[in-house]
């Protein structure tokens, strides 16, 4: 897209597949998009759309059926060197939802925090391994000494933080951060995401944030692609996309986020989406670029109109 | 008295009535806003305590609160700050850890912090006062038919026959939204999507035909597109079989919605009261202010978000003074001191803080609180 730009990662024609034969279900179904370094890319979709899939995929967990994910120049997807593997370990980190679920409950959080680490370095000594927790925790905002406590000692929001520090301390440069401020409460979330940004700017981290909340990603991202049954509908800059949706997915599904004016809710209606509007029987649709860093999916008669669109606003 | 002329829009209560709401008594005394209205429960002074290992904590400290029938009320909150405790009492649903210490709430003219007997509590429950539940996914039995377990809650309110209930469940299945009632009574929960479950949670609540609804959350665990079909829903059911509504929620966005007075809890207390707009677009308390500030949607991508500094008081220990003062970097002296009464911005706008005391100086609200309100085109006075 940008010239300057640098890629960090891209995925190209990735699809991942569960189940057998008769039973095959594509949870990702020909994705393709660039991250950049250094930015916030939001991926919003609602529950079942392969939102989460799609991060795990990168992360290794899900394998993909189809399809390349290139990493800092390098395919990362299907069989890799084990050098590779325990190099990506580090360089791509996650934080999950549920700050409840995933964190060790018998662990003390000095453990939790090193794990990853311990697991990459091996000649790494005691004194060593302290210092760089102790510094992962004060980056999060939590003191040092907490790090002899169990997770269960912590609130929602701390426990996040911790998490947080997890990925952190093995200085990744890419982190999926997948609904990470979903199961908190108002006012913490506000803290995790100014935190978040904070670390972003500090260590020049790169971002893919999952999330069904489209104000939390329109807060924190620079672009935004929108997910719905596994392929990508819509792909643009934050503003762009909130200003000028083209895709009846995407406008249906900022048309039921929630405004903070009671007048303006209030009057507001919903709009529905009908996936028969689509007629991709003999004109099948593209994934194709409409305007500058403007991806929308569609046939041949739905670009025009979406073109037609874009040109009258 | 010209500071005070600033402050609010309309005459102040007389300086007697501002000190009896101390005891939180206004609300009953103050018969401007309730003028024309049927009042359907009153709360008064209610105080909820719980044993938790061995230490008493209070949950809900001396609340007082007036639903109107028919309209739809929003207590908004973050975990923690009573406010499904304080609901759940309604409907004597309090874990058997916690009790209701002091304080009545009159439902149609009976106390139901009174009730001991779990008989006369099924008398109200399910048939007068219902409740939707969070997850609809635990609050539906797996092993039973959608439709059976609403037939369930119509043969236990109704006299009528099952096959009676059956033809009325069908008409309930179709009244919140489920195409094709025939078959999909016979199905499980595990066939249904959230949403459509959420449906069924719905009409189970609604069976007994109740006029208070409670909903605890109705929204929290569904998509944004199915979250506003279902508050569509709710609106429309409410209109339909003329209930009153209270919504129990943290999301801003749902109380935008549907709200047409919003009460915003903080430590087991109503720290304000009033319509939406004015909750909106005219909040009066610091902690209001704070709610409404941390909301994603004020702020443009690269600006910090506001956070309220500290953590939620402890409420095993007494409070003294306003619960939030702690947190709160413009308190006042008195905050620490008191506990503030209501004072009130309009007949129907109330807020405990000390800031709407005459003596007290002028502190702005954040600039960003007061955009909201022009947005609005809200007016102040």
């Amino acid at each position: 897209m940008d010239k300057g730009k640098e890629v960090l990662l891209s995925l190209r024609g990735v699809e991942v597949a569960f189940g057998g034969r008769g039973h095959r279900f594509l949870a990702v179904d020909d994705v393709s998009f660039d991250i950049y370094r250094g930015e916030t890319f939001g991926l919003v979709g609602e529950s079942g759309s392969g939102k989460t899939t799609l991060g795990r995929a990168i992360v290794r967990i899900n394998q993909t059926s189809r399809g390349d994910i290139i990493f800092e120049g390098e395919k990362i997807n299907g069989k890799i060197p084990r050098e590779l593997n325990s190099k990506l370990i580090q360089r791509i980190q996650m934080i999950f939802q549920d700050p409840m679920a995933s964190l060790n409950e018998r662990a003390k959080v000095d453990y939790i925090v090193s794990e990853g680490l311990m697991n990459v370095k091996k000649g790494l000594s005691e004194a060593e391994r302290r210092r760089l927790v102790a510094e992962a925790m004060r980056e999060v905002g939590l003191p040092a000494e907490f790090a002899d406590r169990f997770p269960h000692e912590f609130s929602g929001g701390q426990r996040q933080r911790i998490g947080i520090a997890r990925s952190l301390i093995m200085k990744p440069s890419l982190v999926i951060a997948d609904e990470p401020v979903s199961a908190l409460d108002v006012s913490i979330r506000a803290q995790v995401l100014n935190l978040l940004a904070g670390l972003q700017k500090k260590n020049r981290l790169t971002y893919l944030f999952i999330a069904h909340d489209l104000s939390v990603v329109r807060f924190i991202s620079d672009r935004v692609a929108v997910i719905r049954k596994g392929k990508i509908v819509e792909l643009a800059g934050t503003e762009q996309l909130f200003a000028h949706p083209l895709h009846p997915y995407t406008k249906a599904l900022l048309s039921a986020v929630p405004v903070p004016n009671p007048v303006l809710a209030k009057k507001r209606q919903p709009k529905l989406y009908d996936p028969a509007c689509h007629d991709y029987s003999a004109d099948k649709p593209v994934w194709a670029e409409i305007e500058r860093g403007h991806f929308v999916y569609g046939n041949e008669r739905e670009l025009a109109g979406y073109r037609r669109e874009l040109a009258g606003r | 008295m010209a500071e005070l002329e600033k402050v609010c829009t309309k005459s102040f209560l007389p300086e007697e009535r501002r000190i009896s709401a101390q005891g939180g008594k206004v609300f009953a005394k103050n018969t401007e806003s309730s003028a024309g209205r049927e009042k359907i429960l009153s709360v008064q002074d209610l105080v909820i305590k719980f044993k938790l290992r061995g230490q008493v904590l209070t949950a809900v400290r001396g609340v007082s609160i007036d639903v109107y029938r028919g309209e739809s009320l929003a207590i908004v909150g973050e975990s923690g700050s009573g406010k499904s405790v304080f609901a759940k009492s309604f409907m004597g649903l309090l874990d058997n850890n916690g009790w209701v210490d002091s304080g009545s709430i009159l439902f149609d003219g009976c106390d139901l912090t009174k009730i001991s007997r779990e008989k006369e509590w099924t008398q109200i429950r399910g048939k007068r006062i219902a409740m939707v539940f969070q997850d609809p996914m635990t609050s539906l039995n797996p092993l039973r038919t959608i439709g059976g377990q609403i037939r369930e809650a119509l043969l236990l309110h109704g006299s009528l026959s099952r096959a009676e209930a059956k033809e009325q469940t069908y008409r309930i299945l179709a009244d919140v939204g489920i195409d094709d009632p025939k078959r999909r009574y016979r199905q499980y929960p595990h066939e249904f999507s959230g949403g459509m479950r959420q449906r069924v949670v719905i009409a189970i609540a609604i069976a007994g035909r109740p006029e208070f609804l409670i909903c605890d959350e109705p929204t929290t665990a569904l998509d944004v597109t199915i979250q506003a079909q279902i508050l569509q829903l709710l609106k429309g059911l409410q209109k339909k079989y003329r209930l009153t509504v209270i919504y129990i929620t943290h999301d801003l966005g749902v109380v935008a919605k549907v709200a047409d007075r919003v009460a915003v809890m903080y430590a087991g207390d109503i720290v304000e009261v009033g319509s939406c707009e004015e909750i909106f677009f005219d909040p009066r308390h610091p902690y209001t202010w704070a709610l409404l500030s941390s909301m994603p949607q004020l702020r443009a991508k690269g600006e910090e978000l506001c956070t309220i500094k500290g953590t939620p008081p402890n409420l095993y220990q007494t409070i003294r003074g306003d619960a939030f003062a702690p947190r709160n970097p413009q308190a006042l002296v008195a905050d620490f001191k008191a506990r503030p009464p209501y004072f009130y911005v309009t007949p129907t706008h109330a807020a405990r803080t000390w800031l709407l005391d005459p003596r007290a100086p002028k502190v702005e609200p954040p600039g960003h609180i007061k955009r909201l309100g022009e947005e609005g085109g809200w007016r102040n006075g």
